[in-house]
């Protein structure tokens, strides 16, 4: 860039930000190394003494092991919902695009005119649904609703017809394919990136669920780490006896993110992705 | 949504002679049976997850719940009730008057962001955009209970500073910095694909006329992207309107100033949860979802012509 003081002022502006951003990272990665009274008691914000290891210890020992079952909760229902939601919204989103059958643009229309239903606001009302079934404080309670992905049908039906010609599929049809053939062997192989970029966002959405798994279920062997996290939060800010203590929280935090820090940089290229098709089209 | 019509207009034109047509026709009704076979699951989901619950939400909002007979109906009481509810008025004042600051400073903030990335491309620069977009990455809850302990004057590393972040006068704007530290970076990634979208040359015309970067920054990038901006205000309101998990999580920090009534949903969830009013809550959320949902398509409708949204 020419201007030199424009460019020294955007590189101290982006410094500040990224202090700002990182922070509370750093925060987290000082503190769960740190033994609980040097939690209080020395400067946040560099390391005193190494605990890691102590703390995760008695992360996986509290109340006999549960973190580890959240974290596997966590795991199963992201990859059956994001997988699950993935799948449906693949068949959907392709016949969308693809296939002609009465009632199609009908249905299609209804779908982009639900997509902006606040999902806070249909949670009460699944809860009761769910307890006329008595499917409440079962896993499905949390699978089955997170299967639903309007948006990720209307990504994947935006991406297919622009990106699959319809002559390939005649070809395929000529060839004497049938429908579920092409769609498995011709279309999803050319939807691959959108399929990541929906899968992505669809399993991080179930990482990250709170309000729905919080409604649903009560028995804390079924909770995800959310929900987990929360209730050893709040026993300790209220000082309940025997309650995890502030050091197995911030580590229990930190395992919790990081997978999903992982994902993030390893996949960049799809998040991006799916933002940008979600914004711009 | 234009293009919705033209796959069908498509179609006569390309049935010819009379043979062709009738392999038409046929590989049609195949296409029927498979493209209802196909979007089916996605249909159930929708009636099973979507359009029930709004179905029953507002079938339980019209009736009462009382000791003597039970379920009775209650037309709009519960709906006149909530409107007058002064609890609810304040959580609903409290969300816009959240919604008027917090939004423009976030969306402010990922501008500036947006703007930066966009001039400046040093490596400096891509592992800002990586750091700004990473607190997407981190579940709410999560973020929430980072900040949380940030705001601790025990453990935190501002307690030097002797404010308390969690006082009633203060936990609002500490409430909206967790969110706009989550969601800053997300709606810099959005400003900044559309920025990418611009013509280069338009810039480059502008310098020739003697335009400064600022300049340009400032009376061409930020207006050629109004319609990326708009999109960006309207989710972030909409996601304001329903303010819930943020709330919820620091509530035991200071239960004085997050009450129970803190916001519409948070208020809604107690009225169900602990309280059992379900009549009441699911008119509460009913209402408050028919608010986000028609003030989105107004909004969209209105700024559709001046954003050249399709």
């Amino acid at each position: 860039m020419s201007l030199k003081r424009g460019s020294v002022a955007a590189h101290v502006v982006m410094a500040l930000m990224v202090v700002y951003f990182l922070l509370p990272f750093w925060w987290l990665l000082v503190a769960s190394t740190k033994s609980n009274d040097s939690l209080f008691d020395t400067g946040s914000l560099w390391f005193s003494g190494f605990h890691l290891t102590e703390n995760l210890k008695l992360l996986f020992n509290q109340e006999n092991g549960i973190y580890l079952t959240w974290l596997r909760n966590s795991a199963f229902y992201a990859v059956v919902s994001g997988v699950g939601a993935t799948a449906i919204a693949a068949l959907a989103g392709y016949a969308f695009a693809k296939l002609r059958f009465p009632g199609r643009n009908g249905l299609f229309a209804l779908l982009l005119g639900l997509i902006m239903v606040p999902a806070t606001a249909l949670v009460l009302p699944t809860y009761l649904l769910m307890s006329q079934v008595n499917l409440v404080d079962t896993i499905w309670a949390v699978i089955l609703p997170s299967l639903l992905n309007p948006f990720g049908v209307y990504l994947l039906r935006v991406y297919v017809y622009d990106s699959i010609p319809d002559e390939m599929l005649e070809a395929a049809r000529i060839d004497g394919a049938g429908e579920f053939r092409i769609f498995r062997s011709v279309a999803l192989p050319a939807m691959r990136p959108a399929l990541v970029t929906v899968l992505l966002f669809s399993m991080v959405a179930s990482w990250n669920n709170f309000f729905l798994p919080l409604v649903m279920l009560s028995d804390d062997r079924l909770y995800p780490l959310t929900v987990g996290l929360r209730t050893w939060y709040m026993s300790a800010i209220m000082g309940n006896g025997g309650a995890a203590t502030f050091n197995v929280i911030v580590t229990g935090a930190l395992m919790a993110i990081l997978p999903l820090i992982l994902a993030f940089l390893m996949l960049q290229r799809y998040w991006r992705g799916g933002l940008t098709i979600g914004a711009v089209k | 949504m234009t293009e919705l019509q033209t796959t069908p207009a498509a179609a006569p034109a390309a049935a010819g002679p009379a043979p062709a047509g009738r392999v038409k026709r046929r590989s049609l009704t195949r296409e029927t049976f498979t493209g209802w076979l196909f979007v089916l699951p996605f249909t159930v989901l929708l009636v099973a997850f979507l359009l029930l619950p709004m179905a029953y939400a507002f079938k339980i909002s019209l009736y009462r719940s009382t000791l003597v007979e039970g379920e009775v109906f209650a037309f709009f009481d519960n709906y006149r009730q909530a409107i007058d509810d002064p609890l609810v008025r304040e959580g609903v004042a409290r969300v816009l008057v959240f919604g008027l600051i917090q939004t423009p400073v976030m969306i402010g903030i990922a501008l500036l962001a947006a703007l930066l990335i966009d001039a400046a491309t040093s490596r400096f620069s891509r592992f800002f955009r990586l750091a700004a977009f990473v607190p997407y990455a981190v579940p709410v809850v999560i973020g929430t209970l980072m900040w949380g302990f940030l705001y601790s004057d025990s453990i935190g590393p501002f307690s030097a500073l002797g404010v308390n972040f969690v006082a009633a006068d203060t936990v609002l704007a500490s409430l909206g910095n967790i969110v706009t530290w989550q969601w800053a970076g997300y709606n810099m990634i959005v400003l900044y694909a559309a920025l990418q979208g611009v013509p280069k040359e338009i810039y480059e015309s502008a310098r020739i006329d003697g335009a400064g970067e600022v300049q340009i920054a400032l009376r061409i990038k930020t207006p050629m992207i109004s319609s990326a901006l708009i999109l960006a205000t309207l989710f972030t309101i909409m996601g304001t309107l329903q303010f819930f998990t943020e709330p919820l999580i620091l509530q035991p920090l200071n239960p004085g100033a997050i009450t129970q009534h803190y916001t519409p949903n948070v208020y809604a969830y107690q009225q169900a949860f602990s309280f059992q009013q379900y009549n009441y809550s699911a008119a509460i959320s009913f209402l408050l979802g028919a608010v986000v949902f028609v003030g989105s398509y107004i909004f969209l409708f209105a700024t559709r012509k001046r954003s050249a949204l399709r």
